[in-house]
């Protein structure tokens, strides 16, 4: 009877704390084993041998890979265990009952035609001001006065777009927010992660030159203070860009940099590989975990689905974006290590706090290692299980 | 509302597939998205590099036999009906749909007896419906690595063949297969809750 109680129990998915969809992790063994207790009627001991059934633990791991691995996860939505009413988070939509209808179509009347103007609005005025504000500041001479403008121009309209998207955040630490003449690293979800970090200090930018609004904007954002902006060709060239944030970092009196190491959005589950470039220069570095709580917006932008016009719109009708911001003390680069493991290192410190995984998965050749040793785990722990291990041979 | 739907129009056949494999909207959508996904290139078919790049299969075992099963004949092109139709073999069972089934239609995908034909062709590796000893040894190799001596493993295999093997021909037939397995739950350990 318990036997039947234990398999009708059997979960393969689990629901983390947090509320989104996890596996259960069970070992090799345990697995093996329950396969084989369901299908023979004779006593279960430990003595090691070989069932035409053990073939069956193997198989269904592999499809479950198939379905659904851990790296290529990392670039979809998360998926909630509990539907927050939006109905770009009910990834299997099912029809379940006429009131949550009711209650979705309310929600979207709000969404929509209340807090999306409200913030459209705020937006706006949030943009030009920055934009206004800036080139004028640019107009005043070098000098301790335009610093303080540029810097307050610059807040000021970082927290108006804050407001325009409703973004509710919690700075953790703030004593070890970065200082001048180092460099910010953060883990990357969307563009808004700037106007997050933005909004709480003074940085510069680092970014490629944009066309359209975006290239207005930052045009009248280098009038004011000194950004770092490269333009398409220069991106290429890796030795100028880290010539570039060198010189600015080692200027003093320059705003730390803004850094995204990842180079792409990720879903906010993993932190994945850091590129290296910008833990070659040698500077300070101030880790920065940010974690956005998917319970009331999802704030990753798939840039492969959505265009950046159409990513702002969703993140303005969504009801609130509720986000964690955690300032990790400084790090620098000790002697015996090279920028990959320092960029590891300050990796996995940034998924450690937010409570994010920290993928193995980075870099070529390290990775064939970890594929073969894995391997081997597996094979040998089957073996044992049907041959047994050196001293129970010789014992039978 | 509306628009679910038409993410699903977006599927080929979508409606014969259903019928086939009996896999609900839901499913379907979830796995041509990552049919997509595991596509990286975009030509609209897989090829078996597309799979062997999955981290997670690489390091199973029997990641190449699994992957073998999604492309029988030797053929080198894997479509969507292909990819789900596999799949459709780990289906878990619902017992109401199994007793409204219609008796003339062909069995389903996910039955006991496909469930049971499918982990077959995992040992059988050249078709001819019976897994001989030496087919045996190799499946027990894939399993075990460089950890276990070739006599040990020969003798797992032959005790193995001898104890399944009733009608004496050396090798395990799938019928034999079958009647070794009687009491094994098939129908869960060979399923994959998620899929629905």
């Amino acid at each position: 009877m318990e036997r039947g109680a234990k398999e009708k129990n059997h979960q393969l998915y689990k629901p983390y704390t947090n509320g989104i969809i996890a596996k259960d992790p069970t070992s090799l063994e345990e697995e093996i084993k329950e396969i084989r207790r369901s299908g023979s009627s004779k006593a279960l001991d430990n003595t090691p041998e070989f069932e035409l059934s053990d073939i069956f633990y193997f198989c269904r791991k592999g499809m479950e890979t198939i379905m659904d691995d851990e790296v290529t996860k990392r670039f979809s939505a998360e998926e909630l265990e509990s539907w927050n009413l939006l109905s770009r988070t009910n990834y299997n939509f099912q029809y379940i009952s006429l009131r949550l209808t009711v209650l979705w179509g309310l929600g979207v009347l709000i969404r929509y035609c209340f807090l999306l103007p409200l913030r459209v609005a705020l937006a706006f005025t949030g943009i030009s001001l920055l934009v206004v504000g800036t080139t004028m500041v640019g107009y005043l001479p070098n000098g301790r006065f335009k610093e303080f403008l540029s810097k307050h121009v610059h807040l000021m309209c970082y927290r108006i777009c804050v407001r325009a998207l409703t973004a509710i955040i919690t700075y953790h630490d703030r004593k070890n927010r970065p200082r001048n003449g180092g460099i910010c690293v953060a883990n990357h979800t969307s563009p808004i992660d700037v106007i997050i970090l933005a909004s709480d200090g003074y940085y510069a930018m680092v970014g490629q030159v944009h066309g359209g609004l975006m290239g207005v904007i930052q045009r009248a954002m280098v009038k004011a203070c000194p950004h770092v902006w490269f333009e398409r060709s220069e991106v290429k060239d890796r030795h100028l860009v880290a010539r570039r944030l060198t010189e600015h970092v080692q200027d003093k009196s320059k705003l730390p940099i803004l850094i995204f190491p990842e180079g792409t959005c990720i879903n906010n589950t993993s932190v994945m590989m850091f590129k290296k470039g910008s833990f070659e220069i040698g500077a300070t570095v101030y880790p920065v975990a940010i974690k956005y709580d998917p319970q009331f917006g999802d704030a990753f932008w798939n840039s492969s689905k959505y265009g950046m016009v159409t990513y702002l719109l969703r993140m303005m009708t969504s009801w609130a974006i509720v986000c964690s911001v955690w300032y990790l003390p400084p790090m620098t680069r000790q002697a015996e290590e090279d920028a990959v493991q320092f960029a590891n290192r300050v990796k996995s410190a940034i998924a450690r706090q937010g409570g994010l995984v920290d993928l193995l998965w980075d870099g070529g050749l390290k990775r064939e290692k970890v594929k073969a040793t894995f391997k081997e785990e597996q094979q040998k722990l089957y073996s044992k299980m049907i041959v047994g291990t050196q001293e129970d041979r010789s014992r039978s | 509302m509306g628009s679910r739907s038409s993410h699903a129009a977006k599927i080929p056949d979508v409606d014969s597939i259903r019928r086939e494999t009996g896999f609900s909207q839901a499913s379907l959508l979830r796995l041509y998205h990552r049919f997509r996904a595991l596509d990286r290139t975009g030509k609209g078919y897989l090829s078996r590099l597309d799979l062997q790049q999955i981290e997670a299969l690489a390091v199973n075992p029997l990641g190449d036999r699994i992957i073998d099963s999604f492309f029988p004949d030797g053929s080198l092109r894997l479509d969507f009906p292909g990819f789900v139709r596999v799949l459709a073999h780990f289906r878990p069972v619902d017992e109401e749909e199994d007793g409204n089934r219609d008796p003339k239609e062909p069995e389903p995908l996910n039955s006991r007896m496909n469930k049971l034909r499918f982990a077959f062709q995992l040992y059988d590796l050249d078709r001819d419906g019976k897994i001989s000893r030496h087919e045996m040894l190799q499946v027990l190799r894939l399993m075990v690595g460089v950890q276990v001596t070739e006599e040990q493993l020969e003798s797992i295999a032959d005790r193995t063949v001898q104890e399944a093997d009733e009608d004496g021909d050396g090798a395990v037939s799938f019928l034999e297969f079958t009647k070794s397995l009687e009491k094994m739950n098939i129908e869960q350990k060979m399923s994959i809750r998620i899929l629905k």
